[in-house]
């Protein structure tokens, strides 16, 4: 069996045992629910009014009514909850002396992040999957368009994939938890607000803080554009975080 | 099995060791005595491949340390002195994941864990969950997980802190049950452990190298003669003056209620010695070695700054 998924196994049994994982999920399902139920009962109050008057029926749009809103909703409970899932990661060897463990077997650095991120990613597919269950219904009673709703979830998995390769990033440089939760999430909405300052910048600094920031390669998932160059802001995003946690690691102890 | 060569390793301005070479022969127990805070943590660190050192060289089981630090890990078992546990898993578990970062195959997996499960005395408590066992068996865990993959080489940081005395004569034997079959290192400051299980020892303070051999050559080394201390029940002074006559004998003197009687190394006149004190009939309540009293030693090298 390969080291990895040794390392991934484990971390999967402390994320369940301890219970992080499933408050995590469970609070996740529950507020995505609750977000769900609320927009469907919108959009139907909306097509109500607007099933008066043929031109506006036309219009009724229950991919960009209730998904397009749906997935920005989910993407900010993730800001809020992944850092939470990430924390752990490398604060809790550290502070129970384990790390001394992982980094004396014949397993690479590279190995042991990889192991941990793959948990993570786990947890974080299984957060996306339960909270997909109530949308299932929208399928069997209404016609809405796969290709956004599949996009906006791929977009919410990349979402949440860069945000967890941060938090990993942030728990490899202190063995305490709590300050990794913080600067994860303090880090997140800094890139956050980047897209609000780039409604106030001009020119080169505009495509600069757009470019950056997470949800302006978001927007165009969840109405179904799939642009690679959205794909590769994330996947190079993950990377360098991951890397950045390489990095780290190795110069805490050569140093 | 283990050496170091001119080992320094250096925190910032902080130097923890410095300049230490040493040599551990294969299938002996050797002891790396210090002072807390003398470096023997860094050491042992180094040796894992846990931490790199600032220069020098170190090599286990023939390959080098800094080079070759994967064939060093796979034939090194490590039990840190903050024992690496997960609270949440059960002891079986946990060295299964052990036995997975240390690459046994799958097919070989389960008897690995059977066996540092019968060699730690873990039958008990393996479906146990770690948090709930006690200090003792975690202690057995640790040492257990150090021993998974049959390693050539164990390296044991402090294996008996904290635990009672019950406890910390069990873990001793444990590890003179390994004598032989695996060479170990282990650190410690408690001079009675050394002298019941270690073959022999590295003493460190300061970062520095005071002294290195078995414990006989230590010993002869740094004191002169060879002897016994006896307790008799007479206090007369004219005792004195018997063994005094007694060829061979190099000094006799009181010390408090025991006669410190010392002759050269080499001779034994231990015989000599009791067929006197029978002819006289003077009762011997106690008599011990002169020349194994670790503790004089350890404190005349580490406080005379007696150098090798």
């Amino acid at each position: 069996m390969s080291p990895v998924w040794s390392i991934t196994k484990k971390e999967l049994v402390s994320y369940f045992t301890s219970p992080i994982a499933c408050i995590v999920i469970a609070i996740f399902i529950l507020l995505s629910g609750f977000f769900f139920y609320s927009l469907v009962w919108w959009f139907n109050t909306q097509a109500m009014q607007m099933a008066q008057n043929p031109y506006y029926y036309q219009q009724i749009n229950i991919n960009q009514m209730v998904f397009a809103p749906f997935f920005h909703n989910l993407s900010i409970i993730l800001l809020l909850m992944l850092p939470v899932v990430s924390m752990r990661l490398f604060s809790e060897e550290k502070k129970m002396g384990t790390e001394e463990l992982l980094f004396t077997s014949p397993v690479s650095v590279f190995q042991i992040i990889l192991g941990k991120y793959l948990a993570a990613l786990i947890v974080l597919l299984a957060m996306l999957a339960l909270s997909a269950i109530p949308t299932i219904f929208t399928f069997i009673h209404g016609n809405p368009e796969p290709v956004p709703y599949l996009l906006g979830y791929l977009g919410l998995f990349l979402l949440g994939a860069a945000f967890l390769a941060l938090g990993i990033f942030w728990s490899a440089l202190t063995e305490n938890q709590i300050v990794s939760a913080v600067l994860t999430f303090g880090t997140l909405l800094l890139f956050w607000v980047l897209s609000w300052a780039a409604y106030s910048a001009r020119g080169l600094w505009q495509d600069v803080l757009n470019y950056l920031s997470f949800f302006e390669h978001f927007d165009g998932l969840t109405k179904g554009v799939l642009d690679t160059s959205d794909l590769v802001y994330y996947l190079s995003f993950a990377f360098f975080g991951l890397f950045l946690t390489h990095s780290v690691i190795q110069f805490r102890r050569w140093r | 099995m283990i050496e170091t060569e001119q080992l320094t390793k250096k925190y910032g301005d902080l130097v923890a060791i410095q300049n230490l070479s040493f040599k551990v022969e294969e299938g002996r127990i050797w002891g790396l005595l210090g002072p807390n805070a003398a470096g023997k943590t860094t050491t042992m660190r180094i040796l894992t491949g846990y931490l790199p050192a600032t220069s020098g060289r170190a090599s286990v089981a023939g390959f080098d340390v800094f080079e070759q630090a994967d064939s060093v890990k796979q034939s090194i078992g490590y039990l840190p002195e903050n024992v690496p546990l997960y609270p949440e898993m059960t002891v079986e578990s946990y060295l299964g994941f052990v036995a997975e970062i240390k690459k046994i195959p799958a097919s070989r997996k389960k008897a690995a864990v059977d066996r540092a499960v019968q060699i730690a005395g873990l039958q008990s408590v393996r479906k146990r969950l770690i948090k709930n066992i006690s200090r003792g068996y975690r202690q057995r865990t640790g040492i257990a997980q150090a021993l998974i993959h049959n390693p050539k080489v164990v390296i044991l940081d402090e294996p008996t802190i904290g635990l009672d005395p019950a406890q910390i004569k069990e873990i001793r034997d444990l590890i003179k049950s390994l004598r032989g079959e695996h060479t170990i290192m282990l650190s410690t400051h408690i001079l009675a452990e050394v002298k019941e299980v270690c073959d022999g020892v590295v003493i460190i303070n300061e970062g520095k190298l005071m002294a290195s051999g078995s414990l006989e050559d230590l010993a002869r080394n740094f004191s002169q003669n060879d002897g016994v201390y006896l307790r008799l029940d007479s206090t007369d002074r004219e005792v004195l003056n018997l063994f005094r006559h007694l060829p061979g004998i190099q000094q006799a003197a009181r010390e408090g209620a025991e006669i410190r009687l010392e002759w050269p190394w080499g001779q034994d006149l231990r015989t000599r010695v009791l067929k006197l004190c029978l002819e006289n009939n003077l009762e011997i309540k106690e008599m011990r070695s002169l020349a194994m009293n670790i503790e004089e030693l350890y404190l005349r090298i580490v406080s005379g700054g007696m150098e090798q």
